[in-house]
């Protein structure tokens, strides 16, 4: 075995998909394949029809009306630049803390390996929360951009680790004796492999900045995203609120394209077989206090300063949370929810993820970009589409947990596509051309080749869904079953009020089951193998 | 192939959870939107009121009526989204909403059912829709809080048009977001006209306001001397007084009502309406009789620091009874014209 891959994005190191096709083609029932993957995008789309029928209803006028005006265009601008800036800062640390922990001999990297995982587990609406009772006056653009850095570099930083720890060490080596410095070895050939890393994680945090409404919303930047909250609490501005979300699937587009355009030429780099090899590690000396230092601020900021400030609050306040039964009660519906949400994406990214890496082409690769379009659609749009379509197509699941699953799998989608794709990609395909060629179908290689191997890819697509499904607040306020709470909610409602102490617990509880799932995310990664054991 | 410990772990809880995860999906209670028959003792409640404030009454009824209750929260500017979208296939019975502009915004859809008129006429006819479609159930004043250390009870303005002076500048607390907010702007335009609402709002986002997401921060800012004076309903400092473990009495932050029937001082109230499809069962007519009666009016009075609208409950303590407040003129059913005012803030570049 020689491929590692991670749950966080299309993994792309696999076989160039130019020169292969026609033979991993006969290898998929791609007909079949073809259908499933085509039946999962249709969901993801389902809220695309909601924003079309309900804002077309509006009328051209009333469209015209809130789309040709200059604070539109501003949002718009406000909205990239914040993604731009969160982007490339999580780009920096992400990729910073990753060739720290796999290329170098900083100590204690397997811990740092997860600290630097951990900040997934924290919902951006708890650490700008966080941030704000800790700093007085914090509002806008910058702080904004900190928060959802702090938040979201370890969806660069989780592949790009991954892609570090399994590169292929040779292709340095070479560089190396072929006269080229330590400096520009790195620049030239470790940047390079891990570019479409980097790349997968990077689209992640600029779709996941658009689309989030916890740290623009307490820190007050003014982004499409809060504009739609905004405008729904409003005086319930629906068609405000819908023509914004167009304008959101529109820079979606955008992002989608940009990021297409910069794969196409990107050259891919595979480990052609041969036993794994550690990669050298690099002696930091004296740099290694920096390094140390860099890696303790951004845990400190990340993770610290939440976690002292829910204590803070958890001491001044005398609210308390409802019973145990309740907490418990809560925090089993979050884990229902989540569960059942990661099984159903799975179920749909499955076919698509197959798709992608077994029977590359043009149809497999528009039908990958389509799964993301819902993306970075905020909650409460994709909430009220899945109400439209509960109410008018599927009544018998409306206010069901599978209705809410469903509004998990429309957000959640790429997540678990890239792992699964990642995964399969990486999986040698000579094992199925093998099993093949001894006669068995299509179907029996799906079955006994293709998924066993592809089930790690599984299981990281499923934890990183099952760990944004417990984070996701407005879809699921608006879908969740009558009458029951999760510990999102439960969070929602207590610092509504201001009961802060009330809210910490379920706060931390949220934080703490989050953090499984990472773990397991940085273990699949390879991060916390012993050196003794390559 | 040697197969890493590492990766057999991952592979078993990746199976693991997904079979967890179906099993735990198949155990399916009966959950879903079923919105049951009039009299069965079954009510599905859309609360845009907050669960921690309403919850303990909706248990009492549960109680005292025997009916089970089935409570949705959310905010009430998203349950209005949500009844809107589902239409006649609401399995909701009745919408209990944190203010009126809310429920005028359900009605205006045609989507709440009369409400017996003698339930609601115990209230006055200012608290209640002209077509009985809701009823309010509990009032609030605007006021502005200040903070006692920062600002002397002498240099507090008389009108809340003051606030546009510059010598407040950067020193008010606004949630302009807030429904409460916008019912009071709806209410200048109703009262002045909208050239003064407009005007009013030009110079208090001149005035650099601090913007704040909801009122509970504004007061709990204001308590801490961190904003001098803030725009907010009179009964979020019994809010802030119960997460600190005190009194309204003890806390930095104090209430003052504008006085001579100033815009400033409008009384507005949270509410409840009763969707169409349940406008004859004797379930949501019991809810709403419980929701009016003495003991739920001084729930409201104890437990959420708010007025009570039934004659005859005494209000809250530590502010002066509703009849004595001097609220201006308006009716709030004149409040429906929402859609103007949001352009208004809109524009006033209070939000984005």
């Amino acid at each position: 075995m020689t491929a590692t891959t991670t749950g966080v994005g299309p993994a792309r190191t696999g076989p160039a998909r130019s020169g292969v096709p026609a033979g991993l083609r006969r290898l998929a029932p791609r007909p079949a394949l073809l259908a499933a993957s085509t039946a999962a995008v249709a969901v993801a789309l389902v809220p695309l029809v909601y924003l079309g029928v309900r804002t077309a209803e509006a009328g051209a006028d009333r469209i015209a009306a809130e789309l040709w005006t200059s604070r539109v265009g501003l949002l718009a601008l406000r909205s990239l630049a914040l993604a731009a800036v969160v982007t490339a800062a999580c780009v920096l640390i992400g990729v910073g803390a990753a060739w720290l922990v796999t290329r170098t001999d900083l100590p204690g990297r397997r811990l740092f390996a997860v600290l630097a995982a951990l900040p997934l587990a924290v919902p951006t609406y708890i650490a700008a929360f966080a941030w704000v009772s800790t700093v007085d006056r914090l509002e806008g653009f910058w702080p904004a951009a900190l928060v959802l850095t702090l938040c979201s570099y370890p969806y660069v930083f989780l592949p790009v680790a991954a892609a570090l720890h399994g590169a292929d060490p040779a292709q340095e080596e070479v560089s190396r004796s072929l006269g080229r410095g330590g400096w520009r070895t790195f620049t030239d050939v470790t940047l390079r492999q891990i570019r479409p890393a980097t790349a997968a994680g990077a689209l992640l945090v600029a779709l996941y900045v658009l689309s989030d409404f916890g740290a623009v919303s307490i820190l007050r930047a003014d982004t499409f995203t809060r504009a739609i909250f905004i405008a729904f609490d409003l005086g319930f501005d629906r068609t405000g609120a819908l023509v914004l979300s167009c304008v959101l699937v529109a820079l979606t587009v955008l992002l989608l394209g940009g990021e297409t355009l910069t794969r196409r030429r990107g050259a891919r780099y595979a480990r052609l077989g041969g036993a794994r090899r550690p990669p050298l590690r690099l002696r930091l000396g004296a740099a290694r206090w920096p390094a140390l230092a860099a890696l303790v601020g951004v845990a400190a900021l990340a993770l610290g300063v939440p976690a002292v400030s829910l204590a803070r609050r958890l001491a001044a306040g005398v609210s308390r949370p409802g019973a145990l039964t309740e907490v418990l009660a809560a925090a089993g519906n979050s884990l229902t929810f989540s569960l059942a949400g990661a099984a159903l994406t799975m179920l749909l990214a499955l076919p698509l993820g197959l798709l992608t890496a077994r029977a590359p082409g043009p149809l497999a690769t528009a039908l990958d970009r389509l799964a993301y379009l819902a993306h970075a659609l905020p909650g409460v749009v994709i909430g009220l589409s899945l109400i439209f379509f509960g109410i008018t197509v599927a009544y018998p699941l409306y206010q069901t947990r599978w209705l809410l699953a469903l509004a998990y799998a429309t957000l959640f989608l790429p997540l678990a596509v890239g792992a699964v794709a990642g995964a399969a990609g990486q999986a040698p395909p000579g094992l199925e051309e093998v099993a093949r060629s001894l006669g068995r179908g299509p179907w029996t290689v799906l079955r006994t080749v293709t998924l066993p191997l592809t089930l790690p890819g599984i299981g990281a697509g499923a934890a990183l869904v099952f760990l944004t499904g417990m984070k996701e607040l407005p879809a699921t306020l608006l879908l969740r079953p009558t009458g029951t709470d999760t510990l999102a909610t439960e969070l929602w409602t207590n610092t509504a009020v201001g009961a802060y102490a009330a809210a910490a617990p379920y706060a931390a509880l949220l934080v703490a089951i989050s953090a499984v799932p990472t773990w397991l995310l940085v273990a699949r990664s390879g991060l916390l193998e012993k050196e003794d054991r390559r | 192939m040697p197969v890493p410990a590492r990766r057999s772990t991952a592979t078993l809880l990746a199976a693991g959870l997904l079979s967890v995860g179906l099993v735990a999906c198949g155990s399916g209670e009966s959950e879903d939107a079923d919105p049951g028959k009039p009299g069965d003792k079954i009510l599905t409640i859309y609360s845009g009121r907050n669960e921690q404030l309403v919850k303990p009454l909706l248990d009492r009824f549960s109680q005292q009526s025997g009916i089970t209750v089935r409570t949705r929260y959310a905010t009430t500017a998203q349950l209005a989204a949500q009844l809107v979208e589902e239409g006649d296939r609401s399995p909701a019975d009745a919408f209990f909403a944190q203010d009126a502009g809310a429920l005028g915004a359900v009605s205006k859809r045609k989507m709440f059912a009369a409400l017996p008129a003698d339930a609601v006429q115990k209230v006055p006819q200012t608290y209640r829709s002209r077509g009985g479609e809701w009823v309010g159930v509990s009032a609030r004043s605007r006021v502005l809080a200040y903070n006692a250390d920062v600002v002397p009870a002498a240099e507090l303005p008389t009108s809340v048009f003051e606030l546009t002076d510059p010598k407040w500048k950067g020193r008010i607390g606004v949630a302009p977001t807030n429904a409460s907010f916008q019912a009071f702007v709806t209410a200048i335009k109703v009262q002045h006209g909208e050239a003064r609402a407009k005007e009013f709002l030009a110079g208090l986002a001149a005035n650099e306001p601090q913007i704040r997401e909801n009122n509970v921060k504004i007061v709990e800012d204001v308590n801490a001397g961190a904003i001098p004076v803030g725009l907010v309903n009179h009964y979020y400092i019994g809010e802030v007084a119960k997460e600190q473990g005190s009194t309204p009495e003890a806390l930095k932050a104090k209430l003052h009502f504008f006085p001579g029937g100033d815009t400033g001082a409008l009384v507005n109230v949270a509410g409840v309406g009763v969707l169409k499809r349940s406008a004859q069962d004797p379930d949501t007519r019991a809810f709403v009789d419980f929701l009016l009666n003495p003991e739920s009016q001084r729930y409201f009075a104890e437990q959420t620091f708010e007025y009570p609208v039934v004659a005859g409950v005494t209000g809250p303590a530590g502010v002066p009874p509703l009849a004595d407040l001097d609220s201006p003129d308006i009716d709030l059913n004149d409040l429906d014209t929402l859609d103007a005012t949001i352009a208004l803030i809109k524009d006033s570049g209070l939000v984005p």
